[in-house]
């Protein structure tokens, strides 16, 4: 097959130290880029506006998590807050005349440093206490939201995106939006491969596996798990606000709510935590196997071959996903990404599978 | 001054309430490390087990033992099946499988038995008792009530033969082990007990409010309860249980008219975050010594 090693010879460092050492590597990303840039022409606009663009952008979301809780160890369980801080800060910003571009870097500084002041907060503490405390920060978060009327308009009110261009492409049409979050999310998947290989990367790397020991071969912890928390909440802000402008148009506090949260959380430890590969899939598979499964049975019942009820048939996007959380934990706790990889293996030496190293 | 007594009466109540579902979770932490945060869900399954049971046509005091029996199967069941295969995982992976247990049960149960408000009758008259110009909710006083009583009944389970092997558990699993005392076992039974627990609260609860899925989001208040009380210790959910209903009470009593509603969540929102950077390991907690 064409999937394999042989007559690949690394021999310089810069060769063995790139991103994709096989070509076949380097093709399929070529290949699936592509595919994703062209899909506006293919997919149907149904499809595209209620699928594959929330995909995309979640697989952003589901990135700018597990650079927190893959690379660097620190659990958070109120990431939805600090997307929703991005959303609304840069609605505010539009609104106010700033314009789109620089709302959302804008955007996702104001949430970075409101979530790096959370962090800060809870940095005395790890595990539990952490969830606990990133938990409060949700709850913290949304009552302000819905409760101060000059952010929300007020409860229950929803507030609509104003009409933006970005670089001179208005995006308003579905196609827009789509390569509007595709760029973001492939930027972001650019950047988490390469900060890996930064210092800054190792030193994150180094806190999770054990800050003490970080500490002493001279990585500051607190300043470390800091800007973890700051860089993981300026990418969550700037999705929060290309989620805002790109999908939902127009925002509501429920949107941000922690069961999003929870899903966000699932998405990185169901893809695999701190793997690229894992976050996309994660965020494809805990987005739509619910809803595909739970259409299969829905059209199962309507035509009759399963007796259940409506009630249960609106139960049974939350037990497919709670079900989901449970099976991958216990059976995968590595995740998509592991998955991927033991295929990937297969294929590499595909027929020989003694040669497998 | 009779809003204020009635705010603070009513408070300690609800926070007692609060501390029954607290004490499952306590429970399991105690023995098991394992931060439960199914212990909503449980205390929901609970009430609609109580429910199941009356619908047979059984009276509520011989219903609320055979629930008690079930959940505490249930509570054995969940230990084996998930919570053992979790035994030196990371914390993240077990808060999230308790979790997943969490929303699974919060779509299973109510998606089979359905999702209108269930009633429980208990036979506690709705009628408020009147102590000069405060009005005192029955169920919440018998709540609480219950809720000493049952704290009460743990710190003397402690003291017994079995009790002892769980606190010898919670100590040290590998001493434990060396000295011939099942873990698994001890283990288990921390999440029969808390099934036990959680009928209590669903019972009560469900009574109050009657049950359905909402009964899970008692895990909130629940975990500030747990947090400020400490979360491997059984007074401290009582002590915790007071301060956080009395907080949630009385504050969003005077502050909801000006600040537009919900600011009970607000208030046990900051119990929990200034808990948890003043005194990480709460009231009456044991400091975590980290080996490194």
């Amino acid at each position: 097959m064409f999937y394999r090693l042989s007559g690949t010879y690394h021999t310089s460092y810069e060769a063995d130290r790139k991103l994709w050492k096989i070509p076949t590597d380097r093709w399929l990303v070529v290949a699936v880029l592509l595919l994703a840039l062209l899909a506006p022409l293919y997919v149907s606009p149904l499809y595209l506006g209620s699928y594959v663009l929330p995909w995309v952008i979640w697989s952003a979301a589901a990135l700018s998590l597990t650079l927190l809780m893959g690379l660097a160890g620190q659990l958070h369980f109120g990431f939805a807050a600090v997307m929703a801080i991005g959303a609304y800060a840069s609605i505010h910003l539009v609104r106010f005349g700033v314009p789109f571009e620089l709302a959302l870097l804008l955007s996702g500084l104001i949430a970075a440093v409101i979530g790096a002041v959370f962090g800060g907060a809870a940095l005395r503490v790890k595990g539990l206490y952490l969830v606990m405390a990133t938990l409060a920060m949700q709850y913290l978060v949304d009552w302000v939201v819905v409760n101060v009327p000059a952010i929300s308009g007020g409860a229950h009110a929803t507030l609509r995106t104003p009409a933006v261009s970005f670089l001179f492409m208005p995006v308003e049409s579905l196609a827009a939006r789509y390569w509007l979050a595709l760029g973001w999310a492939v930027l972001l998947t650019v950047f988490f491969m390469n900060v890996k290989r930064t210092s800054f990367g190792r030193a994150l790397v180094a806190i999770r596996d054990k800050d003490f020991a970080a500490a002493v071969i001279g990585v500051d912890p607190f300043k470390t798990k800091l800007m973890a928390f700051f860089t993981s909440s300026f990418m969550g802000g700037v999705t929060g606000a290309i989620l805002a402008f790109c999908f939902y148009r127009a925002v509501t506090p429920e949107q941000f709510g922690f069961n999003v949260s929870i899903q966000l959380v699932a998405m990185v430890l169901v893809g695999g935590l701190g793997s690229v590969i894992g976050s996309w899939l994660g965020a494809g598979f805990v987005l739509l196997a619910p809803i595909f499964l739970t259409n299969l049975v829905s059209g199962l019942a309507a035509a009759g071959w399963v007796p259940v009820s409506q009630n249960f048939l609106s139960h049974l996007p939350l037990m497919i996903y709670g079900a989901m959380i449970i099976g991958f934990l216990l059976l995968e706790p590595l995740g998509l990404a592991k998955i991927y990889d033991n295929i990937r293996k297969y294929f590499l030496v595909w027929p020989f599978r003694h040669a497998r190293s | 001054m009779a809003y204020f007594l009635e705010l603070l009466i009513s408070g300690a109540l609800t926070g007692l309430m609060y501390s029954l579902v607290a004490l499952g979770f306590v429970l399991i932490y105690k023995s098991a490390g394992v931060p439960n945060l199914a212990q909503g869900a449980l205390v929901m399954t609970a009430g609609y087990a109580v429910w199941l049971v009356m619908a047979w046509g059984l009276n509520v005091w011989i219903a609320i033992p055979i629930a008690a029996a079930i959940m505490f199967g249930f509570g054995l069941v969940v230990e084996r099946l998930l919570l053992r295969r979790m035994v030196g995982q990371p914390v993240i992976m077990v808060v999230m499988l308790t979790l997943g247990l969490e929303i699974l049960l919060r779509g299973l149960v109510p998606g089979v038995l359905g999702s209108t408000p269930k009633p429980i009758d208990l036979g506690i008259d709705f009628a408020p008792i009147i102590i000069g110009d405060v009005f005192i909710n029955r169920t919440s006083l018998y709540g609480g009530i219950v809720a000493l009583l049952l704290v009460g009944a743990s710190l003397l389970f402690f003291r017994t033969r079995l009790g002892t092997k769980l606190r010898a558990v919670s100590d040290d699993h590998v001493s434990s082990w060396a000295v011939g005392i099942s873990v698994e076992r001890a283990i288990g039974i921390s999440w029969g007990l808390a099934g036990i627990a959680a009928v209590v609260a669903g019972a009560l609860w469900g009574s109050s409010q009657g049950v359905d899925w909402t009964l899970s989001t008692l895990l909130f208040p629940a975990v500030a309860v747990v947090i400020l009380g400490g979360v491997d210790s059984v007074p401290g959910v009582v002590v915790g249980g007071i301060l956080v209903g009395v907080l949630g009470t009385v504050i969003p009593g005077y502050l909801d008219s000006v600040a537009g509603g919900s600011t009970r969540d607000v208030v046990t929102s900051l119990i929990i975050l200034l808990t948890i950077m003043v005194r990480p390991f709460g009231i009456f907690g044991r400091e975590d010594i980290e080996r490194i």
